[in-house]
């Protein structure tokens, strides 16, 4: 009886230990399969040819730089829309609104982030493209800007979240002592709770972004995806095409071990590069907290 | 410890094959039950052939409720890399296989068989605010290549010309780029210009230019709305303008129509024949000229 016991509890234990390292596995298989797939576009193409400006793969034009600087612009614009609505919406919730606000716009918030890309992305084709044309007289509506405010909206729920908890952690005593110096509320906030949150902020933001750079169906739908190279601050009004959108659109087609397919892998590659050090950015940021933090506590 | 590490290790060695055991029966398992079905097949390819290819299905299992089709999309492209990998029964293309797909077909020994079920016109289209009503071939390869950039040139309004394709993998963007941008010629080497929206869907390319006023696009006969206007083309300036319908394709004078394949995996046998003998009977055709393509002449 109790030898049987033992071995359902050794399978359990082991089962549970695979759960937790299967993680590294595959995160480890993953990065295997994208470097041997993604490397030989070494080989097939020359280093050159492979940081030109011409993207049109089926006539052998690999240039991937439109499709890396493409995928900037619209992280940029997303990161310009969605940072200062971010912030000022998890400053509301947790600092300024009433308990009612509160409870509604938390859930709500949330449920944003639930949204799929793909309605996102229908949303910005009939009714954000058409507007975007005609406020600003643009030739289409299909550009970084849609893109990137549609992103944005994909950001906000991670950095109002995050920010949100990052606020709440401030120490009450803060705000008590700021008032009590004779301190407006809006200056309490400015000048005293948004820096103390500031490590977890910046935490927050950078999530944000490393979620609007892997981002794919809504930036396929609703950026026009021509691989042009944005020259200038204009390029945000003008259609662009994205890593991510280049490789969904293009993998089906490709037939495996062509020059084409290693090409997409490479792109993967520099995706991962991207998001790896975003990520990185992001802990470094979230370390130095809990030090202060720590720092504050002793 | 060292000993526990071995055994852990083991473990998971153990489990994955275990995991890789169950995926491969697993494979077996379904290609024994697709022998057993004899009357299910699997279709997919052409996006242009999409809607005829499911009028087909329904219509046939219609009459037929024994029988089991599945359609999907995705592309000429995508069509023809699942038939190479024996994914599918029956590849849909608007574009002949080309010599390197047969090759790779051989060496997964795959044969694939061509057997053109409808033809379909390229329309070229314009929103119905442009006044612009015809075009020479030269013209549009001009258009697309971006040496002619506003509508005024060509007796429009002054406004910029947007472009508007379907993506590489596209069947209509291959026939279109040898046959219009190329003129036919096949030393031509040019490509379009890369401020050329490549939209992911035909449906995306009739809303862009319902909505823009400025856009150009082009897409199969069968997808043509009445709220997009259609452009008479002509071979050169002298020639006459032609409208693209049923009996200017039958009767070739229309310059842009094209044969719509399918392709099978050596000789049609059981129920692919069945049901291929079908498209091809009067039936069959009745479907491809509801959907406003050409039927095949017999």
């Amino acid at each position: 009886m109790a030898k049987k016991l033992k071995t359902s509890e050794l399978v359990i234990t082991r089962s549970i230990q695979f759960s937790g390292f299967s993680s590294i596995l595959f995160v480890l298989m993953i990065l295997y399969f994208l470097i041997s797939e993604g490397t030989p576009a070494l080989l097939d193409v020359p280093f050159s040819d492979l940081f030109s400006q011409r993207w049109y793969p089926i006539e052998s034009y690999y240039g991937i730089l439109p499709l890396i600087l493409g995928s900037l612009v619209v992280t940029l614009g997303a990161t310009l829309v969605a940072v200062p609505l971010g912030v000022l919406t998890a400053v509301y919730i947790a600092e300024i609104a009433p308990l009612w606000a509160r409870e509604i716009l938390k859930p709500l918030v949330e449920l944003l982030a639930g949204l799929p890309s793909v309605v996102l992305g229908f949303l910005g084709i009939l009714v954000l493209s058409p507007f975007l044309r005609d406020t600003f007289n643009l030739p289409t509506g299909l550009t970084a800007l849609t893109g990137s405010i549609l992103l944005g909206m994909i950001a906000i729920p991670t950095i109002v979240s995050i920010s949100e908890d990052a606020l709440k952690n401030v120490p009450e005593t803060y705000r008590h002592g700021s008032l009590a110096l004779g301190v407006t509320r809006w200056q309490t906030i400015w000048g005293v709770t948004l820096p103390a949150a500031r490590s977890g902020i910046l935490t927050a933001i950078m999530l944000g972004v490393g979620r609007t750079i892997g981002e794919t169906m809504t930036v396929m739908m609703v950026t026009g995806n021509a691989p042009v190279m944005p020259a200038s601050f204009n390029a945000l009004f003008l259609p662009i095409r994205t890593m991510t959108a280049t490789i969904a659109s293009e993998m089906g087609e490709v037939a495996a071990g062509s020059p084409h397919y290693h090409v997409l892998f490479f792109i993967g590659m520099v995706l991962f590069i991207f998001t790896l050090i975003v990520n990185i950015i992001a802990s470094n940021i979230s370390f130095k907290q809990t030090k202060r933090s720590e720092r504050i506590l002793s | 410890m060292n000993k526990r590490f071995i055994l852990q290790a083991g473990l998971f060695l153990l489990l994955t094959f275990v995991v890789m055991g169950c995926s491969s029966t697993n494979q077996s398992g379904t290609s024994q039950a697709d022998e057993i079905a004899s009357n299910s097949l699997q279709n997919k390819g052409s996006d242009t052939m999409v809607n005829l290819a499911l009028y087909w299905a329904e219509r046939y299992q219609g009459a037929h409720p024994e029988a089991r089709i599945s359609v999907t999309g995705g592309g000429s492209g995508t069509g023809i890399s699942a038939l190479i990998s024996n994914t599918v029964d029956i590849a849909n293309a608007s574009r002949a296989i080309k010599d390197e797909e047969i090759e790779q077909a051989n060496q997964n020994g795959v044969e694939p068989v061509e057997q053109i079920v409808a033809r379909d016109a390229i329309a070229v289209i314009v929103n119905p605010q442009n006044p612009v009503q015809r075009l020479t071939l030269q013209q549009v390869s001009d258009i697309y290549t971006r040496r002619v950039s506003n509508w005024k040139e060509l007796g429009g309004e002054d406004r910029p010309i947007v472009l508007l394709s379907r993506e590489t993998n596209s069947g209509t963007h291959v026939y279109f780029l040898e046959s219009v941008i190329r003129l036919g010629n096949d030393e031509d080497k040019t490509i379009f210009s890369a401020e050329t929206l490549l939209l992911p869907s035909s449906e995306g390319i009739i809303a862009e230019v319902r909505e823009n006023p400025n856009a150009i696009g082009y897409d199969g006969l069968g997808y043509i709305t009445p709220e997009v206007k259609v452009i008479a083309l002509a071979v050169e300036p002298g020639s006459e303008y032609i409208m693209p319908t049923i009996e200017t394709v039958n009767n070739n004078r229309y310059p842009i129509a094209r044969d719509l394949y399918i392709y099978t995996n050596g000789q049609p046998e059981g129920f692919v024949k069945t049901y291929i003998d079908w498209i091809l009977s009067s039936e069959g055709q009745l479907i491809v000229e509801e959907l406003g393509f050409v039927p095949v002449q017999p």
